[in-house]
Formats: structure tokens, C-alpha cells, sequence
């Protein structure tokens, strides 16, 4: 387990070819561990027939939507909370 | 302009070709009849066992997400216990709280409001929930539910005051199950009452659970 709640971390910005759970919309954004869920199989393996070994520490990860939507027009404070395994976290320093 | 090239309107662009992602028409059920035709030739499930999945996800009904909610509204701690292990609080009830995927519940209180969805599929607390409605799965509400909450809740007839609004989006092994606010006016109802307010529509978030005088009134579909 890499990271605590409270703590600021990027989604990795890379492409991956193949089945994989990180949006798209989220890819270099920046957000905070809201809660820690479990680990579990790694889905990019799994998706093909692989056992999913190691498996990956899954977060709950909380973005401001004014962060990821440049013409959020909701309320300052609405978050977006998605859970990311951790091969797609970066630490922000 | 061919399946490959279609327009983007929904904010992403290629970075390899794929047919247009649609939820609706016949092409649909064919894919999942050649599937499924597939895996069974392949010994990697057999008909039986898709019929009795079948079967169990339509055995399965938002009456079970409502005894949870109603038993969480009338006992604090029991509320807790819900909110830190939904799988062990359904098995208290007797509920079936499905294979694997792990359940959590988030509390909708006076300051934050929780609305969730899956952009990438379709994942669904269907264990307490019964299967998903359409909407729930149509591209529309998967991309508009992330970019602009509040003005789906609007459609839904849903307009928030000024709380925090929380999207979750389940793209992984976690499926959400809000618990609604208790309506006003149900000081000393007994569970059962409550539960008949707790709707499916409550509990994904996209709208309170019903009041009083509407309790009458069943959930559409």
C-alpha cells in the first residue's frame, strides 16, 4: 500500500493498449487518496485469461470537478471520486 | 464515413479505430448470442450456467437495497456497521449480497449528496439492486453523469441545494450503494413503511427517496 488518504497523487498519463480501468477523461489529472478499498487481480491481465497476479491496490481517488472540467459549471467543492489501482498513480510532490 | 471514422462528440479522439460504441439496436444481442455461442463451444461455460446467472440477476430487486436503507434509517448502529462492511450488513439481514464484488454504501447526509455511475461499462450493485436500468448503461448518462451532475439530476427532476455533490464512478471491483436521506414527515414509521420509500432511482443517487404522500406510487421503470 503506496499511498494514505489525504494524499496527492497523479493519474499516470500513458496510453495502454489493451483492456484497462482508468478513464481516459482522468489521465494526468491531479487528485487526493480519499479512501483505500483492497487489492485485487490486476484487471489488464485478467481481461485476456492471465490470473491477474500481483494483485493491485485499489484507491478511491477524489478530483475537484473544476480540475478535471475546465467548463464545470456545477458547484465549487463538487468532487468526482473514482477508484484507480495503484500501477496508475503517481506521487505529486 | 465508415465505423471506423466515426465523429466524436463526447470529448475523446482515436488513438486506435474502434466501431461506434452504441448501447442500442440488434447488433447487440447478436454479439452477445455469438459470444456466448463461442464460449460454450469452448467449454468455457456451459448453457446451463448462463441460464442460471439469468435467472439469479432477475431474481435480484431493489426491495433489498430498501430493507438495508430503511433498517439503517431506524438503527444508527446498524447504520455504521452498513457503512464499514455492506456485505456483512446485508448477510445480517439475510439479504444475498451477491458473488465477489464488494459493496459500499455512502451516506447521504445535509452537506454531501453521492450519485454514481460507470463510464467505462455498466457495473451495478445488482446483488441488492436487481439489474440496472437502460439509462443507467446508455452512453448519454455515462458521459453527462461525470461532466455536467447537476444537470442530469435536473432532468431526473432532481434540484440539489447547496451540498456538495459526490459522483462516484465505479471503474473497478467497487460498487456503490447510496443511502438516501430520510424523507421528513416519517417520525415513527416502522421499517417496512420506509422501506416502500426507498426507491431503485434513491439509491443510485439521481433522486432523494420518495416522500410521504407519494409513497403510494410505484418506482417506474
Amino acid at each position: 500500500m503506496r499511498y494514505l488518504p489525504g494524499q496527492e497523487v497523479r493519474v499516470a498519463d500513458r496510453f495502454h493498449a489493451g483492456h484497462h480501468r482508468t478513464p481516459g477523461y482522468l489521465k494526468g489529472k491531479v487528485g487526493e487518496i480519499q479512501r483505500v478499498h483492497n487489492s485485487f487481480p490486476n484487471p489488464e491481465t485478467r481481461a485476456y485469461g492471465g490470473d491477474g497476479l500481483p494483485v493491485q491496490a485499489l484507491y478511491q481517488v477524489a478530483f475537484a470537478q473544476n480540475d478535471v472540467w475546465e467548463a464545470y459549471s456545477g458547484r465549487q467543492g463538487d468532487r468526482l471520486c473514482v477508484d484507480i489501482f495503484e500501477h496508475w498513480l503517481e506521487a505529486v510532490e | 464515413m465508415t465505423d471506423n471514422e466515426h465523429s466524436h462528440p463526447h470529448g475523446h479522439d482515436h488513438q486506435f479505430p474502434h466501431v461506434p460504441i452504441t448501447d442500442e439496436g440488434a447488433a447487440a444481442g447478436r454479439r452477445v448470442r455469438l459470444l456466448e455461442d463461442l464460449l460454450v463451444e469452448h467449454g468455457l461455460v456451459s448453457r446451463d450456467e448462463v441460464r442460471q446467472g439469468i435467472d439469479w440477476l432477475v431474481s435480484r430487486s431493489p426491495a433489498d437495497g430498501a430493507r438495508l436503507v430503511a433498517r439503517a434509517w431506524v438503527d444508527p448502529e446498524f447504520k455504521q456497521r452498513l457503512l464499514a462492511d455492506a456485505r456483512e450488513a446485508a448477510l445480517e439481514l439475510g439479504l444475498d449480497p451477491g458473488p465477489s464484488p464488494v459493496v459500499v454504501a455512502v451516506e447521504n447526509t445535509e452537506d454531501v449528496h453521492h450519485m454514481v455511475v460507470c463510464t467505462l461499462c455498466s457495473c451495478y450493485p445488482k446483488a441488492l439492486l436487481g439489474p440496472p436500468p437502460e439509462w443507467y448503461k446508455s452512453l448519454p448518462y455515462r458521459s453527462r453523469a461525470v461532466s455536467d451532475p447537476r444537470g442530469v439530476l435536473a432532468e431526473f427532476g432532481l434540484d440539489l441545494p447547496d451540498v456538495e455533490l459526490r459522483v462516484l464512478d465505479s471503474t473497478a471491483d467497487i460498487r456503490y450503494l447510496v443511502i438516501p436521506r430520510r424523507p421528513e414527515g416519517t417520525e415513527g414509521w416502522n421499517e417496512e413503511k420506509l422501506a416502500s420509500l426507498v426507491t431503485r432511482d434513491s439509491m443510485i443517487g439521481v433522486a432523494n427517496a420518495a416522500a410521504p404522500s407519494a409513497s403510494a406510487s410505484s418506482a417506474r421503470s
